[in-house]
């Protein structure tokens, strides 16, 4: 028996012009937690897929625990014990967890006796494992984190001895990555081999025995975590040293730039998502937004730009008020000041089939400059593109490529350079690196906190807690569509922690 | 979890696809003439002299290609915007009102190029209002643009059934249609346009109105890639999130793009009636809205696609008609059946392949660069 779960040798593969993974080496032992990190578009996800099975390789072998393995699809990598929690659940939402853990393993037409036999399995899993959850709770009312842990199980139930799992942290409270890592701790100590793809490195540090970093398809080092630093990690994953912590001077706030009371938004089932929320936001200062995704904050975002109408409260802006309650006119908002930076930059902020240069003026594209009459210059739009391009150090810089085909760093600075160069007086931003790699949020963070110098007001909504404490002057936690509290900076993390989980609220409601 | 993928090039995305799509489509209609008993190749023979071989069997193709060309148009545009219009046949039946109206009343005061002007305007006055109606219900009230536009089709079949028995058809008359035109209600032949290539146009009713149409293609073009409507369009089409992020006016874009759209259908109208029989008549549209969906589906809604695709079209009416009446062990239904195999290769299978030709061309880039790295 070898000592290797899994054992890579040569793998490489070529989308078209594209290769995604080079001559990629790679050796897990066996009852380990091994971290894989990279940027974007480094190969972690096209390596992952090879190994379960989504692509073959052009050349290379897999061994697993010794053996070659011909992993021709994703039944194949089942069966040779391999799990994989994919970053967005594959679970049907309207279906309990047993039966979500039971798909595709029925055994039999009949599910009866099927049932019984999983229920009695699951069981003696979630015990071995200490992952209670209620097989018979749906989906779609569990809370994320139990989501997750049900995908895990799915795994575990399927036999499999090696779990993948690709960006497991990103939708979880800091609590429940804590819980999170304990059962890994736990999955780890039973003798399973477990696989972590991300791109946060304090993860890879706390959790894992040994990391891989790959960079432009190629696997560039594997260290033992215990030998390593976050700052030597970043360093081999960009190529480059990295500056980690964002320098920034103190904040001058000034006058008021927007200001919002008692916002409530419902969506369109009549959900309260924004519930009598107030704040304000001055010029030269960055307030940040911290909770878990979906408690408000992308419709407290939408509302403010106009995008989505609130049902009651009042939005100032620039001391003058914005009708919220109305049908909503993001393109008058963008007139009086506001540029809008959205959550969700493939649905939203971007139209992908678009080449650059389209999107480069996408909310502006009634200027004057970009032709005088009903006619577009499309020579005007590809040279305004291209001035973008040059001052944002968008790569490729060519204005015809089609959006799509930029990394998911250069779109984001498509839209940052469109939404930031018109000198707006009010600046929200959604996510501002979601999806970015180290390179470009070292540098989206720099253009931020200029911003916020030049006298902007800048609202910031982030689910990454690091992101927001580094830049934020001020934080306003979010839970439930409430504001749970409000914090400096220099609050801990599980301060902030506690309220975007709405401890401090149930308590104060049980007092 | 991102995606690697790779990109064609172009000559691969959009001459290679379409012909491999093509090829097939005529490979298995090859075997469906094989199982009636004729030879596939004299079949296609036929097919292809009929249509290209005389100036008489070209001016058809093109006479043909006129109708498909101005509903595909009208397919496109709405295809750009999101929509999906089923309904330019209905729009272009109904686009007949403005042709007949102008004809009927100028005919014999006005020139022809007078006459034609209204004519034009009358039929894209009358298709835009006839997709205004489901526009607006798509727009304000909900109801999908495609089960609203396939009612408004039958609707104008039996509103245009009483307009030509009760307004258009003279007294005492029988059939379903109104009085032939004086010379100002008829558009001239291009036998010269033929005949610069040497070719004699003989009986084929090809007209004035093959070059309306194309100068709506660039019309279109323009519109689409080139004007501040046709951006918004395209950003509905691909995304109406982000137009609502960049403060489009959605509603608006959708009743502007169907209004176009219908405008479109209704100018084919002109084809049949002012350039060929020079009189309105029942179902003169005879199923060219429908064929257009499949025009654009070919030519990928792009006015140079849609031109290419509306004479293959045309090809397949003129050179089936030349079929039928050559081998007739082959109905005029078998030549529907081989017209129905391109629209399901080329329209709706246009995928079929691709994942084939991808992973074809990435091999062959692969083996292209290991060559050049001298492996």
């Amino acid at each position: 028996m070898s000592d290797f779960a899994i054992e890579l040798k040569g793998i490489d593969k070529r989308f078209g012009a594209v290769h995604a993974n080079k001559n990629i080496n790679l050796q897990v032992a066996k009852g380990t937690i091994h971290g894989i990190i990279g940027e974007n578009g480094a190969g972690k996800s096209t390596l992952m897929s090879i190994l379960y099975g989504f692509y073959q390789a052009d050349s290379g072998e897999i061994f697993i625990s010794g053996q070659k393995a011909n992993i021709k699809d994703s039944k194949a990598a089942i069966s040779a014990g391999i799990g994989m929690v994919h970053q967005h659940f594959m679970l049907v939402e309207n279906f309990s967890v047993l039966e979500n853990i039971m798909l595709g393993a029925e055994e039999s037409a009949i599910l009866t006796k099927g049932i019984t036999k999983a229920r009695a399995e699951l069981k003696r899993l979630e015990e071995q494992y200490e992952m209670e959850v209620d097989p018979d709770a749906i989906i779609e009312e569990l809370p994320v984190g139990v989501q997750q842990r049900v995908e895990i199980l799915k795994a575990i139930y399927r036999k499999a001895d090696i779990l993948i799992l690709d960006e497991p942290t990103g939708v979880l409270t800091p609590a429940e990555a804590d819980h999170l890592f304990r059962i890994l701790a736990q999955l780890k100590e039973q003798g399973k081999t477990v696989i972590l793809i991300t791109h946060k490195l304090r993860e890879i540090m706390a959790i894992t025995d040994e990391v891989s970093v790959m960079r432009r398809g190629e696997m560039v080092a594997t260290r033992k975590t215990s030998e390593t630093s976050v700052e030597e990690l970043a360093e081999l994953m960009v190529g480059r040293r990295v500056l980690l912590h964002v320098e920034k001077g103190e904040a001058n706030p000034g006058e008021v730039k927007l200001s919002v009371r008692n916002l409530t938004v419902r969506d369109s089932r009549g959900v309260t998502m924004v519930d009598n929320v107030s704040f304000d936001v001055r010029a030269g200062e960055i307030v940040g937004i911290a909770g878990v995704a979906g408690n408000g904050q992308s419709e407290l975002l939408e509302a403010i730009a106009g995008m989505r109408s609130a049902t009651s409260g009042t939005v100032t802006l620039s001391g003058q008020p914005v009708d919220v309650t109305g049908p909503g006119d993001p393109a008058a908002m963008r007139r009086r000041g506001l540029a809008h930076v959205p959550e969700d930059r493939h649905h939203t902020g971007l139209v992908l089939k678009f080449e650059e240069a389209e999107n480069a003026m996408l909310g502006y594209h009634g200027d004057r400059k970009f032709g005088q009459s009903f006619l577009l210059d499309v020579e005007a739009i590809r040279k305004d593109a291209m001035e973008k391009i040059e001052q944002y150090d968008i790569r490729p810089p060519n204005p015809r490529l089609k959006t799509a085909n930029f990394s998911g760093g250069n779109q984001q600075k498509i839209v940052l350079a469109r939404e930031m160069e018109r000198n707006p007086d009010v600046l929200i931003i959604g996510q501002p690196t979601r999806g970015v790699d180290v390179g470009a949020i070292e540098f989206i963070h720099k253009r931020i906190i200029e911003m916020r110098d030049q006298g902007k007001a800048i609202l910031l909504v982030s689910v990454e807690l690091d992101e927001i404490r580094s830049l934020s002057d001020r934080i306003i936690v979010m839970f439930a569509g409430r504001i749970a509290g409000e914090r400096n900076p220099d609050a801990s993390e599980g301060e902030l922690g506690l309220l975007m989980a709405g401890v401090e609220q149930k308590l104060e409601a049980a007092q | 979890m991102s995606t690697p993928f790779a990109k064609l090039p172009g000559w691969v995305e959009y001459a290679l696809i379409p012909l491999v799509n093509l090829a097939v489509a005529f490979l298995v209609a090859g075997i469906v003439v094989v199982f009636v008993g004729e030879n596939p190749l004299e079949a296609a023979r036929i097919m292809i002299t009929g249509a290209f071989g005389s100036g008489e069997g070209i001016g058809f193709t093109l006479y043909y290609a006129t109708y498909f060309i101005l509903t595909g148009l009208s397919v496109a545009v709405a295809f750009h915007a999101g929509l999906f219009n089923i309904g330019a046949e209905g729009q272009a039946y109904v686009g007949g009102i403005g042709v007949a109206a102008a004809c009927l009343t100028f005919d014999s005061t006005m020139p022809w190029y007078l006459v034609f002007v209204l004519a034009s305007l009358g039929s894209m006055l009358f298709g835009a209002l006839w997709a205004l109606i489901p526009a607006w219900l798509q727009a304000y009230r909900g109801s999908h643009i495609v089960i609203t536009t396939i009612m408004f089709n039958y609707i104008a079949s039996n509103l245009m059934l009483y307009m030509l028995l009760n307004v258009f058809k003279p007294l005492g008359q029988m059939a379903a249609q109104s009085r032939t035109f004086e010379a100002g209600g008829q558009l001239p032949k291009l036998d010269w346009l033929l005949s610069i290539f040497g070719l004699d146009i003989g009986g084929a009713p090809f007209n004035f109105s093959f070059l309306v149409a194309l100068v709506a293609a660039f019309v279109v073009w323009v519109l689409i890639w080139r004007t501040r409507l046709g951006y918004e369009m395209r950003t509905m089409g691909f995304q109406p999130h982000a137009a609502r992020f960049a403060g489009m006016k959605s509603k608006r874009i959708v009743v502007i793009a169907m209004l176009i759209s219908g405008a479109l259908a209704g100018l084919m109208a002109l084809n049949p009636i002012m350039g060929d029989q020079y009189r309105i008549q029942q179902d003169f549209v005879t199923g060219a809205g429908f064929v257009g969906i499949a025009v654009a589906l070919m030519g990928r809604s792009h006015p140079v696609g849609i031109v290419l695709a509306a004479i293959l079209f045309g090809m397949l009416y003129q050179g089936g008609a030349e079929l039928s009446f050559d081998m007739p062990e082959i109905t005029r239904d078998m030549i529907v059946v081989i017209q129905g195999l391109v629209i399901l290769f080329a329209g709706a299978l246009e995928h079929m392949f691709r994942p084939a030709i991808t992973a074809f061309f990435a091999r062959a880039g692969k083996s292209r660069s290991e060559a050049a790295a001298g492996v």
